[in-house]
Order: C-alpha cells, then structure tokens, then sequence
C-alpha cells in the first residue's frame, strides 16, 4: 500500500492573513513539500498540471525533475497529466527522459481536464474530451512499447517510422494510472489495459466512488488482468489534523469556508460528513481512512491533498508531519492486517522489471491488436 | 391493475403554500384518472424548499447530499411528473430551475410532464407557456397540452374562476394519465452496470 500526497498547484490567498503568495513562493513550497512528503516518509508525491491561473505547475517533468534530483527514494507523479491537450509524443518523450533521471521512481497518472478554453488554447475542443483521452492515449501505449511505430488517427499527424527517444528505462514503460470522477469509459480503458484506476474523490460521497471502483474492478477481471480484487486503485483524501480535534476545527474553518471548489456551499460538518474530508485528531484520520476499504475493497495507493485553499507553507509541513509520523504508519499496519496475499501492491518500477524478466508481461499488447492505425 | 409512479415537484416557498395546494390538486386528479384507466399510481412528492440549501451546494460541489440525490432520483425515475413553480419575476423562480438543472442529463427524455403555476395575478398566466413549456422541451419532456394556472383570484370559493380552474386541472391530469397509462413503466438505464466496450470507444463510438 502507497501513501502520498497530491498537489493542485493553486496560489489562493491566505484568507486569515489576505496574502497572497507569489508564484515564485509557491513554486518553491511545492518543491519543499515533496522533500518534506519523503522525509516523513511518504511513499508518493504527485503533481498536477494546469495551464492556467491560479494554478502554477504547467510544466511537471521540468518540477519532478528538479524534485528527483533532491530526493532518494520517493515515487513521482502527476494528477493529472491532461491526455487530451498535450501531444502523447511529446508525453512519450518527456517521462521516458523523467523516468532514467529518476532511476524509474515515476509514474503517470492520466486525466482529461475540465476547464473549456484550455482546450482551444491546445489546438482542441473539449466536446472531443474523451475520444481525444481514448486515441491519445492509444498511442502513448505504443510509443512506449514499439520501437518504430507507423501510425494514423484523428486528432495529430500521423506518424511514419517514428521512435520516441529515450525508449523507457530498461524497456519498462512507467506505470499508468487513469483518474476520473464519474465517467465510465474512463475506468472501462483503465481495465482494458490494466492500468491503474484513480479516483478522486476528494469531492465526493464514497457511494459515488464505491460505483465506479466495483465497474473498474468487473472489467479488469473481464479483459483477463487478474481477479477483480486484483485491480489496481487509488483514491484521493483531503485530511487537516491537531492533537485535539476542537483545535482542528477552529483552524481549518476559515480556509475551509472560501475554499475553491466548495467554500461558500456546504458547511464544514456537512462535507466532512458527506466526502473524505476529516478534519479532527489524527486518530480520527486513522478511523476514517482505515475504512475506506470497506467501500472500494483493498487497494494500492492512497493520496492526499494538503498543501490547498491558501493554507501557509509552515502549516503544510506540520500537517505533513503528523501524516508521515502518525497517520500513515498506523494505517499501514491497520490495512496489511486482512489483506489477502493474492492483493498485489502498486506496481513500481522494480516490480514491473521483475515481471517482464519473468516473462510475465505480454509482449504482444491487446491495445496494439485492435487499436487505431 | 398495473402501477405508475409520479413523481409531483412543488417549488413553492411559504408554508402553507398555494403552490403545493395546487400541486396536491393536480396530483389527486390524475390518480383519479389513472384509476379509471385501470392504473394504480404511487406518488411521491418533493417539496423543493426542505432542499434548497442542498440545491445551492449542488450547483457548487457538483454532487447531491443523500437527501436531494433521493430527490433527483424519485425524479428521473417516475412514469410522470407534476411541475408546479410559482412565477417569479415572469418566470419560473431560481429555486425551481436549479433543481433541473441539476438532474442528469437525459433524465426526463420522453417523460410526460403536467406543467403548472401560481401567482398573484392571471397576468403571469403566459409564463407557463413562455417559460415552463420551452424548459421542459429542452429537458425532451413530453409537455401535456393542458397547463394549468391558478391565480389568487381562482381560490376563490365558487364562482366561474374556481369552476374553470376545476375543469382546467380536470382537463390536464386527464392528458397526463393518458400518456402515463399508455406507455410502458420506465427502466432507468445504470450507467456504470453496462459500460460500452473499449473495442467499441477505440474505433470512435461510445
């Protein structure tokens, strides 16, 4: 089981001091973050990507570069990689070199992106949104997978005699998971490749994500990967702790109540109630997140969002110490206890070496079978 | 006998509220109708007041509280729909046209709905055919004929204007049941039962 953290990049003011950090601040933070997220022992930080205000990480390889050269052991990642308006050529390209500098410590996490216009600005159309994720991401499997690759769809040039360079570190493409919120085909090609299925339900009731988790799983076992407890999922969680939980409340309210996304709507008790937002004692947090499972089955990768809604860099880094020291190894303990042996962990690097050394991973791909040419 | 559900969306505010009183109206005419189309109907209200604030937190988070998902899918699943708003401003009011705006996609295509509405005056009379009418197409309802409006003059004991509003509720849940007894009970597709099958979605469909 993975532990981590997940960042939107977002500058928002500070609503109990009204500053509003500059980029250069918060492109910073984020790098210190992560530093902090392996320091304490964390098993992942992932980045996401936006190309628009006030969002900061537009370029995640040229971050997660910088990021591995400064730390050892943690896995890079993003949330999202938008796989409807980068060009899957240049997204072959830029992780597979992200990949050999950071010793195989990445993988991807692929995402649509909702905001319209950033489309347009990317030469696409968000009603294309989802053939687009569909047919690029068809050919970024390729490009990882086939040397030389000819190839012809609807939405880039095609390719004739075409290698991505690097070819990924050791042959091994960096595993990919697939995050959406509540479409269906989203997880339906997840399980078809047997990749891994993200869903961020940061926002929302686990009902909502106990759903598209169980489709996930059903069609993983359909497309022959494994059992469908065998699939690979992750899911997002939003946590602000103290020692005394009144002391948690008090604090968080006031970036809670203008928050992006949900400030102005529901109140902190019914969202906490209602989505895997807790705010409390750590021990609270323990509670809640070891019981996660029992709506999604054992899974492979649990992110949280901390570093948001204006929150300062100082109180980000005590709540990742409170994470690393606490919660999570008291959630490692609590979830590896029933867990049954045939439940694979995320796959890494390694393990993924390890497997196409066995021979276990197919060299003849069913997405290139049937897939666009 | 056979079974129909209907579903009656009252937008009124106050309470007691003549909104809901015409809506119970309507509601009571069109089972009586039913029954005489050998239809046992089962009715199930939503007052949109009690979700008003879950209404406004659905617009802003993109998901529904247990309570107003329970709503939407009393809603989206009924054999009918009794639509009842007061008029605000020459229209529908915010609160009515929020809650449709937050029901999925496609969740009342083909369902026959009875639109109705109160004022204060019969000059508001229009609204439901220049306002309620062209929502409900765009929702590709199927609108009965018959909206019924009712003013504060038409509470009024006996006298033409209650006859006529009588005859004109009569009138609409007639239409009504006529289409909910004539087409079969509806099957809510789930879905996340049966996805389409990536073979499917790489060649471009879906």
């Amino acid at each position: 089981m993975q532990f981590g953290i997940f960042s939107v990049g977002d500058v928002t003011p500070d609503p109990t001091t009204g500053r509003t950090p500059t980029e250069a601040e918060r492109i910073q933070a984020m790098v210190t973050i992560a530093c902090k997220a392996e320091e304490v022992g964390l098993d992942v930080f992932a980045t996401g990507e936006h190309h628009n205000p006030p969002f900061v990480p537009s370029s995640p390889t040229t971050m997660l570069g910088f990021i591995a050269a400064r730390t050892e052991r943690i896995v890079l990642s993003t949330a999202t990689t938008l796989i409807t308006t980068n060009d899957p050529v240049k997204i072959a390209e830029d992780y597979a070199m992200l990949q050999h500098l950071a010793g195989g410590r990445v993988d991807l996490m692929m995402g649509r992106g909702n905001t319209g216009p950033v489309y347009p600005w990317f030469g696409q159309d968000i009603r294309n949104g989802l053939q687009l994720a569909i047919e690029n991401y068809a050919l970024l499997h390729r490009l990882w997978r086939e040397d030389v690759v000819d190839w012809e769809g609807r939405f880039r040039t095609p390719l004739q005699s075409f290698t991505a360079t690097p070819r990924p570190l050791d042959g091994v493409p960096p595993f990919v998971w697939h995050g959406s919120i509540r479409t269906p085909e989203i997880a339906e090609q997840a399980a078809y490749y047997g990749d891994g299925f993200f869903h961020n339900n940061i926002f929302w009731p686990m009902s909502h994500t106990k759903q598209l988790v169980q489709l996930y799983r059903n069609r993983f076992a359909h497309y022959g990967h494994g059992g469908a407890d065998q699939a690979i999922v992750g899911l997002g969680g939003q946590v602000f702790m103290r020692p005394n939980s009144q002391d948690a409340v008090r604090e968080f309210r006031p970036y809670f109540d203008v928050a992006p996304v949900y400030g102005h709507g529901p109140s902190l008790e019914e969202f906490t109630e209602q989505t895997p937002l807790t705010v409390g004692s750590p021990q609270q947090v323990i509670e809640r997140y070891a019981g996660m499972r029992d709506a999604v089955g054992d899974y492979q990768r649990q992110l949280f969002l901390m570093d948001h809604a204006g929150l300062p860099l100082p109180t980000v880094l005590e709540q990742l110490e409170i994470l690393g020291g606490e919660v999570v190894p008291a959630l490692r303990k609590e979830l590896a206890t029933g867990r049954p042996a045939h439940v694979p962990d995320a796959p890494t690097h390694a393990s993924l070496l390890a497997e196409a050394q066995a021979g276990a991973i197919d060299v003849l791909d069913p997405a290139t079978s049937g897939g666009t040419r | 006998m056979t079974t129909r559900t209907l579903a009656v969306v009252s937008g009124g505010l106050r309470q007691p509220s003549s909104t809901r009183l015409l809506a119970d109206r309507l509601t009571a005419a069109t089972v009586d109708a039913l029954r005489d189309l050998d239809v046992d109907a089962t009715v199930e209200v939503v007052e949109l007041r009690d979700h008003a604030h879950d209404l406004t937190n659905h617009l802003l988070t993109g998901f529904a509280s247990d309570e107003l998902r329970a709503a939407e899918d009393t809603v989206a699943g009924a054999d009918g729909v009794i639509a009842v708003t007061p008029i605000f401003s020459a229209s529908y009011t915010g609160l009515f046209k929020t809650f449709f705006d937050v029901l999925e996609e496609d969740a009342l295509t083909g369902v026959p709905v009875l639109i109705a509405a109160t004022a204060g005056t019969e000059r508001h009379s229009l609204a439901l055919d220049h306002a309620l009418r062209p929502l409900f197409a765009y929702l590709r309802s199927v609108v009965v004929p018959t909206g019924v409006f009712a003013a504060s003059g038409d509470w009024g004991v006996g006298g033409d204007a209650g006859g006529a509003l009588a005859s004109r509720i009569d009138r609409a849940a007639a239409q009504l049941a006529a289409l909910v007894a004539g087409a079969p009970p509806r099957e809510v597709a789930d879905p996340y039962d049966a996805p389409t099958p990536f073979e499917e979605l790489l060649r471009g469909g879906g």
